[in-house]
């Protein structure tokens, strides 16, 4: 008998959909993988469904209400590795901005009923709720780096995908600086890397989509930052996108909204 | 006797974007209620818009939807053009349309050949079907990987794409940049004509509503960019009046604000309204081949949606080929910009239907207040409709049948749960993970 093929669900929180998407952009290995693997669950793709366990659970998505805090936990009981794709699931994503802002005007802002509301205060990353295997960054992330994760959970090793910034990257690839040489500001000395330095490529600074790299240097390109003639409230802004409240990011517009703190 | 209650139930969804629930309740012979319901979880755009920059919107509104994120950077990038009273000029609307093809090649080749044949031909999904229906399969993956390589060239990425601002493009791409994917588009066009042909000679369940169809209509051209809004019950108004014709509102059952008509009625908007008010703007082959394969309109069976995603899907190319035909980078690629006190109103064909946004802006360019109503929202309350007059239509079928057939139904839609749900969140109860 043939050996079983491992078995691979995909599973939503709060999120766009992209992210799960990209293993459906994957327009040339899709079949290919799906060959190679057992798609169990993957609402997206198929109406078909099995139930757990599973070799590997990909979890797009933050956490922003009761049940999907429960969720995730049923989840975790089910995947022998849990893997956690794109900003908002290893980040809480734009929806995080809620974090820092009164949720109760929140919900009357946006809600006709506010009383019919049954949401958590933040939206936070999987990590925060239950162990986590792997986090894969971006916002959206590349789809090239989810098959290598895919495909390293599957054979056992690590995956391998570089820690590095999207400054390095952006070196690498031979462009010129946006910063340095058009006084363009650019997130790419504290951002993860990851999408190719894609911005400075078109000409446009890079807005953090990868979130914050592991050790940045906030303090020395804010410096910057204001010589370029950026304020407060415009330091607060680029940091506050889709990785608004990963660690790194979220420090400093700590330390900017409370300066006697 | 008290009358025997039979009620189908799918707990999630499948093939489509975002999660949600159908349930129908049929009571005897009466199906009583049919319900979407959506599970999704709030996300609060329009409360974490204020205090943003206008120029950040097109980048925070494509993260409401990453299968239609181009959808959003445009009517965000003409609401706030308008609000600031400038114009970007042809050069630069031309390459806008260029990466909305773009959009709609995706877009359209996923839902016709990965969520929606599968239910005609009989699969849970797409790998199941490439089993037996390899070449098929392999053509739809051929045709979104060409979307995906214009959104690629022009936008930097296919899903979130970063090459959009307010005022136009950060950099337009070279010529050079461009050939590569003209020619895979060229390349393409046969078997996108194979994708109508395909399409049109499925089964079709019969189910025919009394639609009132919603959609832009523009001077010159098949709608995406630009137009005014029309419907097939003789409305005709600017963009800026949408508020006054149409009525969003919250319903308890549903997660989605529900959008209906001033005058309390549902409408549909999408692939077949643009398709119905605008078949004259299409090109002469292209409705040539549709008159060939008797798909003149009006069609008004939601289930030939799948034709008419087809005959999009083959204009986008040929649109696409047209604009690169002739293509030079505008120079510059993208115009200046001063912020004012303003509000502006923009509202374009995503590839599910028109989808509108409005924004305030204060006298430093802040966001005062932003209203995006999507496509999915707006088709909600028709897509309740159908259902309940598809299932009434077939109750004698087995319970396994009528609910996948229901579900079907629902898919005809490409509906876009991650869109919708943006604004509203009713707490539900979900069985096991």
């Amino acid at each position: 008998m043939a050996p079983r093929k491992p078995r691979l669900a995909v599973f939503k929180f709060a999120s766009c959909d992209g992210c799960q998407l990209s293993l459906l952009d994957c327009e040339d290995e899709l079949l290919a993988v799906a060959g190679q693997i057992e798609i169990a669950h993957f609402p997206e793709a198929t109406r078909a469904s099995v139930r757990g366990p599973y070799d590997l659970v990909l979890i797009e998505g933050s956490v922003t209400t009761p049940s999907d805090a429960q969720r995730i936990r049923k989840i975790r009981k089910q995947a022998r590795h849990l893997v956690t794709i794109g900003a908002c699931a290893t980040a809480g994503g734009i929806q995080a901005l809620r974090n820092f802002a009164d949720i109760e005007e929140y919900v009357r802002t946006v809600y006709a009923s506010p009383q019919n509301i049954a949401t958590l205060a933040s939206s936070t990353a999987i990590a925060d709720h239950v162990a986590v295997d792997y986090e894969l960054r971006g916002c959206p992330i590349n789809k090239h780096q989810l098959l290598e994760v895919i495909g390293a959970f599957l054979a056992g090793r690590r995956p391998q995908i570089e820690d590095a910034s999207v400054c390095l990257e952006c070196k690498r690839s031979g462009r010129v600086c946006v910063m340095v040489a058009h006084g363009t500001p650019c997130l790419g000395p504290v951002t993860h890397a990851g999408c190719g330095a894609l911005c400075p490529g078109y000409a446009r600074g890079c807005y953090g989509c990868y979130g914050p790299q592991q050790t940045t240097n906030t303090a020395g390109l804010n410096r910057r930052l204001r010589q370029l003639g950026r304020n407060d409230r415009d330091l607060i802004r680029v940091y506050s996108t889709f990785n608004a409240a990963a660690p790194a990011f979220a420090q400093v517009r700590n330390a900017l909204e409370n300066p006697d703190d | 006797m008290p009358l025997k209650t039979r009620t189908i139930k799918v707990g999630e969804l499948a093939r489509v974007e975002g999660e949600g629930a159908l349930t129908l309740r049929i009571r005897g012979t009466t199906v009583e209620q049919a319900q979407l319901q959506i599970f999704e979880s709030p996300r609060f755009f329009e409360a974490l818009l204020r205090g943003r920059d206008f120029s950040e919107a097109p980048d925070i509104t494509a993260r409401i939807c990453g299968i239609c994120p181009v959808a959003y950077q445009m009517s965000a990038v003409q609401a706030l053009e308008a609000a600031l009273g400038v114009d970007p000029g042809p050069e630069i609307a031309n390459l806008r349309r260029l990466l909305y093809c773009g959009e709609w090649i995706e877009s359209h080749a996923l839902h016709l050949f990965l969520l929606h044949a599968p239910d005609f031909l009989g699969y849970p999904g797409v790998a199941e079907m490439a089993a037996e229906h390899g070449e098929l399969v392999n053509q739809g993956l051929a045709l979104k990987r060409a979307g995906n390589a214009l959104l690629r060239v022009l936008g930097g990425r296919e899903i979130h794409p970063v090459n959009v601002r307010v005022g136009g493009f950060y950099r337009a791409p070279s010529v050079a940049e461009m050939a590569p994917v003209r020619e895979e588009l060229a390349g393409l066009r046969a078997a996108a004509e194979a994708t109508v042909r395909f399409a049109a000679a499925l089964d079709f369940p019969q189910l025919a509503p009394d639609y009132e169809f919603v959609s832009l209509r523009d001077e010159l051209e098949y709608p995406m960019n630009r137009g005014r809004l029309i419907s097939s019950r003789g409305l005709d108004c600017a963009v800026a009046d949408f508020n006054q014709h149409f009525i969003e509102h919250q319903v308890e059952h549903s997660h989605a604000l529900h959008c209906r008509r001033d005058n309390g009625n549902a409408y549909l908007v999408g692939p077949m309204a643009r398709y119905n008010l605008n078949f004259d703007r299409l090109p002469a082959p292209i409705r040539r081949l549709a008159e060939e394969l008797g798909f003149a309109p009006p069609i008004c069976n939601p289930f030939q949606s799948i034709v008419i995603r087809g005959l999009e899907l083959l204009f986008a190319i040929d649109e696409a080929l047209r604009l690169l035909a002739d293509y030079s980078p505008p120079e510059p690629a993208h115009v200046p910009l001063r912020p004012k006190q303003a509000e502006g109103h923009g509202c374009t064909e995503a590839p599910r239907g028109i989808l509108y946004h409005r924004y305030a802006l204060a006298a430093d360019g802040s966001i005062l207040c932003a209203q995006i109503v999507p496509p999915t929202s707006q088709n909600q309350l028709r897509i309740e409709q159908d259902l309940q007059a598809f299932a009434q239509n077939h109750l004698a079928l087995p319970d396994a049948e009528l609910q996948w057939r229901c579900e079907q139904a629902i898919r005809n839609y490409d509906p876009c749960i991650s869109c919708a749900t943006h604004f509203l969140q009713l707490y539900m109860d979900r069985d096991g993970c």
